[in-house]
Order: C-alpha cells, then structure tokens, then sequence
C-alpha cells in the first residue's frame, strides 16, 4: 500500500511530467522544421533575397541553367492576399454577430446563435472545400468570370471558416464589459446604438482584436480548403479571378512529389519554418495586446 | 441627418439581418449536404470498399480509420491534456516555467496542421520508420489535439467551485486525493462536454493526416483480429485514409469517375458525424450535470 503522502508526491510529478512532454512536442516541431527550413540557405546556397523577393519559381534547374530558383514570393504573397481578403469579408460578421449576441438579442438570440456558430466551426475543412469546388467555384466561373477557381473563391470559403472565431472571441470580451460602463452611457441620455458604438466596442477592442489576429492565424495555416479552390498556379495574386498558390497549398501538393534532401524538398520545409514563425508572432502580438496574458481559443 | 432614434432602429434591423444570414447560411450549407449525400448513401455505400478507376466504390474502409484514429489518439491525448490541465490549475505557480509551458501550447494550439503533418512526415513516417501508418497518424492527431485536450481540461478543473476544495482538504485529505476524489469527479460534466467537441475536429482533420496516415487503405480482412498480422484492420503498421482525406483524395487525384457523388456522399458523414458529436456533447453534458446536482 503506497502512502497518502507518496501518492500524492507522484501525483504532483506525473502531472508534470505531462507539462514537460508538451514542452518537449513544441520544441521538437520547431527545432525539427527550423534546422530543415534552414537548409535551403545553408547548405543550397539560395539567398535570403532570391527566396522571399523574386517570383521565379525552378527548383529543379541544375547551377549549369542558373537554377534552382526558389522565389518564394508568389507563395507569401498569395498567403497573404487570400487570408486579408477572408479577414475583410468576415470582420463585419463576425463583429456583427458578436455585438448581437452581447448586445441586442442577449436572450433567445444568444442561444440560437451559440450552436449556429459551433456547428460552423465543427463542419471539417475538407467539407468546406468540397462544396467550395462544386458550387462556389461554378458559380464565379458561370456568373463572374474566369476559371472559377480564384483568389476570390478561397477567399469566400477561408471566410466562412474564419468568421466563427471572429464572432465567439469577440461576444466573450464584449459580454466581459462591466454592466456600469453600459448603465453610465445610458443614464447620460445616449441611445443604447451610441452606447454600443462608442462605450462597449471601444472597451472590447483587445479582445476584438485578439478576435481578429485569431482568426488570421487560422487563415494562413488552412491547407486544404484553400487548395482546393483557388486553382493552384505559381504567379503573384494580381487578379481576383486569376488563380494563385498559398503557402499552405505548395507544401500540400509538392510534398510527395519530391525527395528529401533535394531543393526542392528543402524549399517546402523552408516555407513550412515561415508560416510557424507567422504563427508565433501572431501568439506573441495577442499576448501583447492583453498585456502578457493570452486568450486561447 | 439621421436622427438618433432612427439610426437606433437601422442598426437593430441590420444586426437582425446579420444573424438571419448568418443562420441561413448554416442551414443551406447542411441542407444542401445532406441532400445531395443521402441520395447516394446506401448499404453498400456505407460498408463497401474504395474501386479507384472504377464507379460504384464505398467507404467503409475510410469509416473504419476515421474512428479507430480518433480512439487511439483520445486514448492518448485524455489522460496527457488531464495530467497538463490538473498540473496548470492545481500545482503551477506564476513562475518562468509556467510562462514556457502556456507559451508551448499556445503555439502548438495554433501551428497549422499541414505543419504538424510534415513534422510527423519527418519524425514518425521516416525517422521512426512507421512508414505511413495508423500509428503515425495516431501521433499527429495527438500533437493537434493535446492543447485543445488541456484547454478543455483546465477551464473544466477551474470552473469546480473552490468551497468543494476546501471542504475536502479542510477533512484531512491531501491534495493528491482532493484532486481524485472530488475536483474531478465535479469536473466530469465540463470534461465529457469538451472531449466529445473536440473529437469532432478529430475526426474531421486531414491536412494533419495526408503525410502520416496517408492517402491510402489496404484491403482490410475484418474476421482477423489479430492486431499483428498484416492484414488485420488493426493492425498499426498499415496505411489508414480516413473519410476526410478520402474527400480531398478523390477530388485532387481524378482516378474515380463518380468522384463527386463520393465526396457528396462522404461529406453528408462527415456532417452527420459532427452534428451527432455536437448534440451528444450537450445532452451528456447537462444529463451529467442534473445527475451530479440532482436538478
């Protein structure tokens, strides 16, 4: 029979040992993507100018034809097109519901919003693609132009994807204000619209704002769904109807078609080290804003 | 110039619409789902095997992974999100090392999953020589979902009220047995509630699976149960497409001419997989909930 106080003893250090495994994942992943992300500047010699500035993209072509290039820009630039794009699609929704919910509709319509919102999360990402790919992508093609399949179209289905987070993170913060910031307003003679425009979104702008850099996070790293719709071509994102490639989607669709070791492999995993250092500066910008203390979702 | 009673009632107005699409946009979305899966799901579809080149290929295969997968890795991410959720609510004090741990998993939570894939590409399928496997698989699920697993265990420990702490450590008990006895038996209804939503994202995940589990399914004797021979459904050495990645398979690679009724039809799942998790989680949730307080 083990003692009360010994059980309690591996009580408290099997629980941390579960901490320091956690520790130790992290670690491993970045470790592990930053010394292969790094060898493409290491050992291939490509240069940091060449890889985030040009556009040239042959990362077969053998040093005899000047090659390889690796000019990662149209992949960064697509990234970031694509995820803004959703962002200024979903903000206002987001927002919108989350001020309905905290605000106008607190009863019955909280609680249909809730689970509306949940089951937008809960819907897979590949769901999401699917219908992207057989209604979304027809539509543009037969009613706007173009191939269908565009940074406008990944951008309406990241969109879908990113607005959930934007609405519950911000109803959280916007219901966190204090109900006598709310009653001051209102006793001053200002209608409850004024209250909410200027008292209790301007009080809810950090954690609107955690809201935001959230759901941009989820839009860079969304691989599939993105992939799926926006055609897939190397060149920079200069047309809503053209198509383009992401960041996420190159790694998707050229990590089994080349071998490891080889430039072109290198460059996936270089790209995989930059959108781990985005997510990481986005981490550390939520816990700026909320004064060191993060918001997880 | 608008008065300000008027723009009371526009803005109203316009947040109502704001909801009403948002909501219409949930139920078209599932509605037009489930119309066009359930018109191709049948018996056969639900139980049959994938015919790549050929129209008239299942799933059953690819529903069989999905949810062994999402066993094994709740299997592991359970008891390790507790063991982290217990360690940061009970024992971690404000200190650097508390910082480093809600740093990790911060990052962790929020690492793109075709990341976590290529890692598990790297470490599980070919350092470990795993190769694409249910074991691999099993592994990168558990790194995506052991932050969301410590979340819901923390804020379910956190939200246990501290009177009952106190009662229990104000008997003589340690806190070892506090923790047991008490705080997780009051924290059982959060927990349920937390595990079964997260186990919808599970089970919906394939970027995360494309490069560990991979994108295939050998042919799967199910009368051998013998988790060590090859052909056995359970064994862990054997590639595992799940319905997710299946979805993404047949649209990216063209090989079956039915490719869309597959995925219509395999996304209606998916759907109906999610919707069930969504609802079991609220019943058991407050059944727990009025079991315990007798409410």
């Amino acid at each position: 029979m083990i003692s009360v106080n010994l059980s309690n003893k591996i009580g408290k250090y099997t629980t941390f040992v579960c901490a320091i495994l956690i520790i130790t994942i992290t670690m491993s992943i970045i470790l592990l993507i930053a010394y292969k992300g790094l060898a493409i500047f290491t050992r291939d010699g490509v240069s940091l100018h060449s890889f985030f500035l040009t556009s040239k993209w042959n990362p077969e072509a053998t040093p005899s034809e000047g090659g390889p290039f690796v000019g990662a820009a149209p992949f960064i630039a697509g990234s970031v097109a694509v995820a803004l794009l959703a962002l200024l699609f979903s903000a206002p929704f987001g927002i919108g519901i989350a001020i309905f919910m905290a605000e106008i509709s607190t009863g019955w319509g909280r609680k249909i919003m809730q689970p509306v919102i949940e089951l937008f999360v809960g819907i897979p990402s590949v769901v999401y693609g699917w219908i992207g790919l057989s209604v979304l992508v027809p539509l543009i093609r037969n009613h706007i132009g173009g191939m269908g399949f565009s940074l406008l179209a990944g951008a309406i289905v990241l969109a879908v994807m990113i607005f959930p987070t934007i609405a519950s993170v911000s109803t959280d913060s916007l219901s966190a204000n204090p109900a006598d910031i709310r009653e001051g307003s209102l006793a001053l003679g200002v209608t409850h619209w004024q209250t909410i425009l200027m008292v209790m979104v301007p009080a809810a702008m950090p954690g609107i704002l955690t809201a935001i850099i959230l759901a941009l996070a989820r839009a860079f790293g969304e691989a599939l769904a993105v992939q799926m719709v926006i055609g897939n071509a190397i060149r920079m994102p200069t047309s809503l109807l053209g198509p383009m490639h992401t960041m996420t989607s190159i790694i998707t669709m050229e990590m089994s078609n080349t071998v490891m070791g080889t430039v072109s492999n290198d460059v996936l995993w270089t790209i995989a080290f930059i959108l781990l250092i985005i997510s990481f500066m986005f981490i550390m910008l939520i816990r700026t804003i909320n004064g060191g203390r993060a918001v997880m979702r | 110039m608008i008065s300000p009673r008027n723009s009371e009632r526009i803005a109203t107005v316009i947040f109502y619409l704001i909801a009403l699409l948002v909501s219409a946009l949930l139920v078209a979305l599932i509605g037009y789902i489930l119309y066009h899966g359930l018109r191709v799901i049948n018996w056969h579809f639900l139980t049959g095997a994938p015919k790549p080149f050929q129209a008239g290929g299942g799933i059953g295969p690819e529903i069989f992974n999905s949810l062994m997968l999402l066993i094994l890795t709740l299997l592991l991410t359970v008891p390790l999100g507790l063991g982290v959720g217990i360690y940061l609510s009970e024992f971690a004090r404000e200190s650097r090392a508390t910082r480093m741990i809600r740093i990790c998993i911060e990052t962790l939570a929020s690492m793109p999953s075709i990341v976590i894939g290529i890692f598990g590409l790297m470490l599980f399928v070919t350092i470990f020589k795993w190769g694409f496997s249910v074991l691999s698989g099993v592994m990168a699920l558990t790194v995506l979902n052991l932050p969301v697993m410590t979340r819901v265990a923390e804020v379910a420990i956190k939200n246990v009220s501290k009177d009952l702490r106190e009662a229990s450590l104000a008997l003589g008990a340690t806190q070892w047995q506090t923790i047991t006895n008490v705080v997780l038996v009051a924290a059982i209804p959060g927990l349920v509630t937390g595990i079964i939503l997260s186990s919808g994202r599970v089970f919906g995940e394939a970027a995360a699976l494309l490069y560990t589990a991979g994108i295939t399914t050998p042919a799967l004797h199910f009368n051998d149960v013998n988790p060590f021979s090859n052909n056995s459904p359970f064994y862990l050495f054997r590639p595992a497409e799940t319905l997710a990645v299946h979805i993404w398979k047949v649209n990216s690679e063209g090989l079956n001419p039915d490719a869309s009724q597959i995925a219509d039809g395999a996304s209606a799942i998916l759907i109906i997989m999610v919707l069930l998790f969504n609802l079991v989680s609220r019943w058991t949730g407050s059944w727990l909930f009025s079991k315990k307080t007798g409410q």
